[in-house]
């Protein structure tokens, strides 16, 4: 039989944890429950869905601070998210369709960090920071470093992810967000790009540059936020960013494209974002 | 020709609606077998090989499950159908010719040790090469059938005898527009996946399960199990889709739990996973069609010829008819003298290719309007405009040499399509995600013929009967299946217009083998022409029947009274009539002349394509579809039919495709073999067109297939005004958009 816990506070979840690494965390289940006839049964579960202290949306100290278990639904309807991180708000509204909004979470999003995951490029672009939790204490980790290789990520196997931290875009920040999947609704990525560019007197200041399904993980374009450094935005900072980006990503072929589409892709999505519109 | 009588013509609720939306319609899956286990299937892994053993796992407990193979089977090791050359599993020593191909059964209590038992016996094949192109199967790589791996050829010949006078036909042209067009293999992706359930009873197998075809079903078991008719009793349960994909493959289930269920001694239940009926069921055909056109000084076509190569996968199973289809719309509504049309449909080692939706004329329909879109391009002709000084109207002749008498709604869909169509739009613009977009417009004009190819209605012989029982009630017995399409509630139409009772009194009974009359499968856009059409007969002789017992006996009141009071004195009232062609029917099957189908749909489509350049993503903004029909029976179900054909479609022309990696589907799940979702479907303008046949019931004739045939070429030829550079195979995927980059000219 396998055990089932939902837990009451977090130091029981917690404790849960460091007891039984093995058990499977559950969120809203909406990735987990596809691969579950090909798995073994866990030997427990512990239940999150709807767990409070992990839920809710808070805006203060100069970020945005978004609970593990906040669904998709809550993440696009919040206001400041819509203003502020826009990208994180689109990247929610096209999360499956509507009722995989309203089950799927953002702790679920990053718990499997997958490449296709369509969260995780805004969250690069959005500097986000991870708060994750055990019996030995809370701490953070930066999104741009959780995940390891293909679907691994730095969560110990006694942690739980706790909170997404991210800050407030300055007013000078522009941000653009990107999907390309195989059709417009339950769709998996081909390509996924987001971007925070910071801007002064049309010349870029600094930029961040998330990407999905073109790796086998979400990856940051670091050559490319080098690249178009100091460039006026338009057709220059836009070429410098294409460069780069060929020279510094190998995606691959699989059922559902192929790497010359997805390099093409991502060129034409990422120096999109430098034009002026 | 009759009058339409009410409720014919009126979009009457579905009969079978509530039931289905409210949850209480019971599918196989639902249906309540407590004794009954649950069967899985053991597949080759191979495309091809010799069977040498199948190994069982000391380790695992065999004493709780049953286990069956090819040995079990007491009668032929066939699913009859056209030919006998598909085993129902592969016997040991036997070949294997497909992956995912069964080679054993095993049926457990439980799905999870039914699965784990399926996992515990090992198939040991010896490997042979396998072939996996058409061009490979004509060579003869590996022998897969007779001598020359061709499951079936055709030739037609209109205006000339021989190749020579082809030849100087196309010499002597002052133009020929020339090309080669793939169109591309197609899931059906029916909601409910494949499911079957059976149980023997004193002797009697009795089966019920997921079907478009009970006795397509009952007489593969017939041979199977070595019975006589009365031995097997096929039933169909609620079934949530077929689109072709339920016409053969059940027949394959049936046998299946059948073995099991006398086996396991119990009902013995299948019920496919979908990645398991994606990669083990049916798909469209793959097609290759060369196509030539000849036109002379005056832009009047003067010959085609055409030669389409099928890919039928690795037994005959449909794969003739199929191709039949093909080549007989291979020449497309148009008018030309001289034409040639040569099919072939070749042996591979991929899973059988089958029936869906179409049947072979969506893949040559993509040719010809591919080819008649390069006429007006060459010619610096309008698209409509060429169409229309080309097309087939009443007094013309097809390429069978059929001359067409009535219902050729020609003129009656261009001006529905050119009615609504306006101008079109802005070439260039920006999407939504602020990327350049490039716009373009496409159009075709295609036909369908409805119901059975040639003297097929004839042999079919389709029977039903409408009953009047003694409580007053009436009742439609046929074998044709409601798959979704909303047949029984188009029966009830048919039936109560034709009896002038009220709709309420007339039911359709579910089909079962033991119960109605062969009304031939439910297939070729058939059901509502040739079925519905023995059903209004049917009822009007009941009625006349009832009507002058009525008048004998006295009875006052209407037919529900002289039924009541027939009911008591004798009984039951019960009418079987057999389909009878119209006048005038002739087919030649060696020379594939005459007439190739009692009537033909004719349908017109524009749509409005965008395509965005820096994501090579097809967006269709616009489609119009306007589909002769002969008469709606239920307007509302017409429509439904058209869209869901015509996003079928759509979806077949730029999103959906069967990836095959060393003969097996890559993309065995519905996460990446996609069909459109509502978000893809453009608002779709569908115009229904009556132009009557006079031999349909009220005038009605086939819709199931028609939408399906026209928009991928619509959509190639939007794409190519486009981007101005040809897309000849499909889907024209964002990928193979990409790849034609250099080849864009955009004006
Ligand atoms: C039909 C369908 C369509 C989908 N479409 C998309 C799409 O378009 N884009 C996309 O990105 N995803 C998509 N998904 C995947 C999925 O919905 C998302 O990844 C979602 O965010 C997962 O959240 P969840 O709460 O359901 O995760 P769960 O399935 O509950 O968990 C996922 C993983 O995260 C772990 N986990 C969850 N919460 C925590 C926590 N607090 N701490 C540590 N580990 C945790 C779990 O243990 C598990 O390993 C789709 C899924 C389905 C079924």
């Amino acid at each position: 039989m396998t055990a089932y816990v939902r837990p009451r506070d977090l130091a029981e979840a917690l404790a849960l944890r460091a007891e039984h690494p093995d058990w499977m965390v559950l969120a809203g289940g909406t990735d987990l429950m596809v691969n579950a006839i090909h798995q073994k049964v866990p030997a427990g579960i512990v239940d999150l869905w709807r767990f409070a202290p992990i839920g809710g949306i808070t805006v203060g100290d100069g970020r945005i601070t978004i609970g593990a278990g906040a669904t998709w639904t809550e993440v696009e309807r919040h206001p400041a998210i819509r203003e502020k991180l826009a990208p994180l708000a689109l990247a929610a509204r096209e999360i499956g369709a509507l009722q995989i909004q309203a089950r799927g979470t953002v702790g679920g999003n990053v718990g499997t960090s997958s490449p296709v995951g369509d969260s995780l490029p805004a969250l690069l672009a959005l500097d986000c920071e991870l708060e994750v939790a055990s019996v030995r204490g809370h701490r953070r980790a930066p999104y741009s470093a959780w995940c390891t290789g293909y679907r691994t990520t730095q969560l110990a196997p006694d942690e739980l992810v706790i909170a997404a931290h991210l800050p407030l875009p300055g007013a000078n920040v522009r941000t653009a967000w990107r999907k390309v999947g195989t059709r417009r609704a339950q769709s998996i990525s081909k390509v996924m790009g987001a971007a925070a560019i910071e801007v002064d007197a049309g010349v870029v200041v600094s930029a961040r540059i998330g990407l999905g399904a073109v790796a086998n993980r979400p990856i940051r374009a670091t050559a490319v936020e080098e690249a178009v450094r100091g460039q006026r935005l338009g057709a220059q900072a836009a070429e410098a960013a294409r460069a780069a980006l060929r020279a510094s990503i190998a995606p691959i072929d699989d059922v559902r494209s192929t790497a010359a589409y997805r390099l093409e892709v991502a060129e034409n999505v990422v120096a999109r974002f430098f034009h002026v519109s | 020709m009759h009058r339409a009588n009410p409720p014919v013509g009126a979009s009457l609720p579905r009969v079978d609606g509530i039931a289905k939306v409210t949850g209480r319609a019971r599918y196989l899956d639902d249906l309540d077998a407590p004794q009954a286990w649950f069967g899985a299937t053991v597949r080759s892994r191979v495309p091809h090989g010799v069977l040498e053993a199948l190994d069982r796992d000391p380790a695992f407990d065999w004493s709780q499950v049953a286990v069956a193979t090819a040995a079990d089977i007491p009668g032929r090791n066939v699913i009859a159908l056209i030919e006998d050359d598909q085993p129902a599993l592969v016997p040991i020593g036997g070949r294997v010719m497909h992956v995912d191909e069964p080679l054993a059964l095993v049926a457990a209590p439980t799905k999870a040790l039914a699965f784990a038992a399926a996992k515990a016996l090992h198939p040991r094949i010896r490997p042979l090469p396998p072939v996996f192109t058409i061009d490979d199967a004509l060579a003869g790589a590996q022998q897969l059938y007779k001598d020359d791996n061709v499951f079936k050829q055709f030739l037609i010949r209109k205006g000339h005898t021989t190749d020579a006078e082809l030849d100087a036909a196309f010499a002597s042209a002052a133009q020929v527009i020339e090309g080669t067009y793939w169109t591309s293999p197609q899931e059906q992706m029916y909601i409910e996946p494949q499911a079957m359930m059976a149980e023997w009873v004193d002797g009697r197998c009795h089966i019920v399960g997921s079907m478009q075809c009970p006795y397509y079903v009952h007489k593969a078991m017939k041979a199977l199990l070595g019975c006589d008719a009365d031995g097997v009793v096929i039933a169909q349960s609620v079934t949530g889709g077929g689109f072709g994909g339920k016409e053969e493959y059940p027949s394959m289930l049936a046998a299946h739990v059948a073995l099991l269920a006398a086996a396991a001694k119990r009902p013995v239940k299948i019920v496919y996973e979908r990645d398991e009926d994606i990669a083990a069921t049916t798909k469209r055909h793959p097609a290759r069609t060369h196509h030539r056109i000849a036109v002379d000084a005056r832009g009047e076509i003067c010959a085609m010829d055409i030669d389409c190569v099928m890919d039928g996968g690795a037994y005959l199973t449909l794969s003739p008819v199929v191709l039949s289809r093909g080549v007989l719309h291979a020449a497309g509504p148009y008018r030309c003298p001289i034409t040639r049309v040569r099919g072939r449909v070749v042996a591979t080692n991929y899973p059988p290719h089958g029936a869906f939706r179409g049947f072979g004329a969506p893949q040559t329909t993509f040719a010809y309007e591919r080819q008649m879109q390069k006429l007006a391009r060459a010619r610096g002709e309008d698209a409509i405009a060429l169409r229309k000084r080309l097309a087939l109207r009443s007094g013309d002749a097809t390429s069978t040499g059929q001359v067409l008498g009535f219902s050729v709604g020609t003129d009656e869909v261009f001006a529905a399509v050119e009615g609504i169509a306006g101008p079109a739009p802005a070439r260039s613009g920006t999407s939504a995600a602020g990327s350049p977009v490039r716009r373009g417009r496409g159009f075709v004009f295609y036909f369908h013929g409805a119901g059975f190819t040639g003297s097929g209605e004839q042999r079919l012989a389709g029977r039903a009967t409408v009953a009047a029982l003694p409580d007053g009630r009436f009742e439609v017995r046929s074998s044709s299946t409601d798959i979704g399409q909303g047949s029984i509630t188009m029966f009830v139409q048919i039936a109560a217009a034709a009896l002038g009772v009220d709709p309420g009194r007339v039911a359709v009974i579910d089909p079962s083998t033991s119960r109605v009359p062969d009304s031939g499968p439910t297939v070729a856009s058939r059901t509502c022409m040739v079925v519905g059409g023995v059903v209004d007969r049917a009822a009007r002789v009941l009625r006349a029947r009832l009507e002058s017992w009525g008048a004998e006996h006295g009875v006052a009141g209407d037919l529900a009274a002289i039924a009541r009071a027939h009911g008591e004195v004798v009984g039951e009232l019960a009418e079987t009539v057999t389909y009878e062609p119209p006048p005038g029917i002739q087919w030649d099957d060696a020379t594939y002349t005459g007439s190739a189908y009692p009537v033909y749909g004719w349908g017109a489509c524009l749509v409005d394509v965008a395509v965005d350049l820096d994501t090579y993503e097809v967006a269709i903004e616009r489609c119009i579809q306007a589909i002769d029909v002969g008469k709606a029976i239920n307007p509302t179900i017409v429509k439904g039919q058209i869209e869901g054909g015509t996003l079928q479609a759509l979806g077949w022309a730029v999103l959906e495709n069967v990836v095959y990696k060393d003969g097996r589907v890559a993309n065995a799940n519905m996460t990446n073999c996609i069909v459109p979702t509502f978000a893809d479907a453009p608002e779709l303008e569908t115009v229904l067109v009556e132009v009557p046949y006079p031999f349909g019931p009220s005038g009605a004739k086939g819709v199931g297939e028609i939408p399906m045939d026209g928009p991928a070429a619509a959509v190639a030829n939007a794409v190519e005004d486009a981007l101005g550079c040809a897309f000849d195979a499909l889907p024209i995927s964002p990928e193979a958009v990409a790849q034609s980059r250099a080849a864009w000219r955009l004006s």
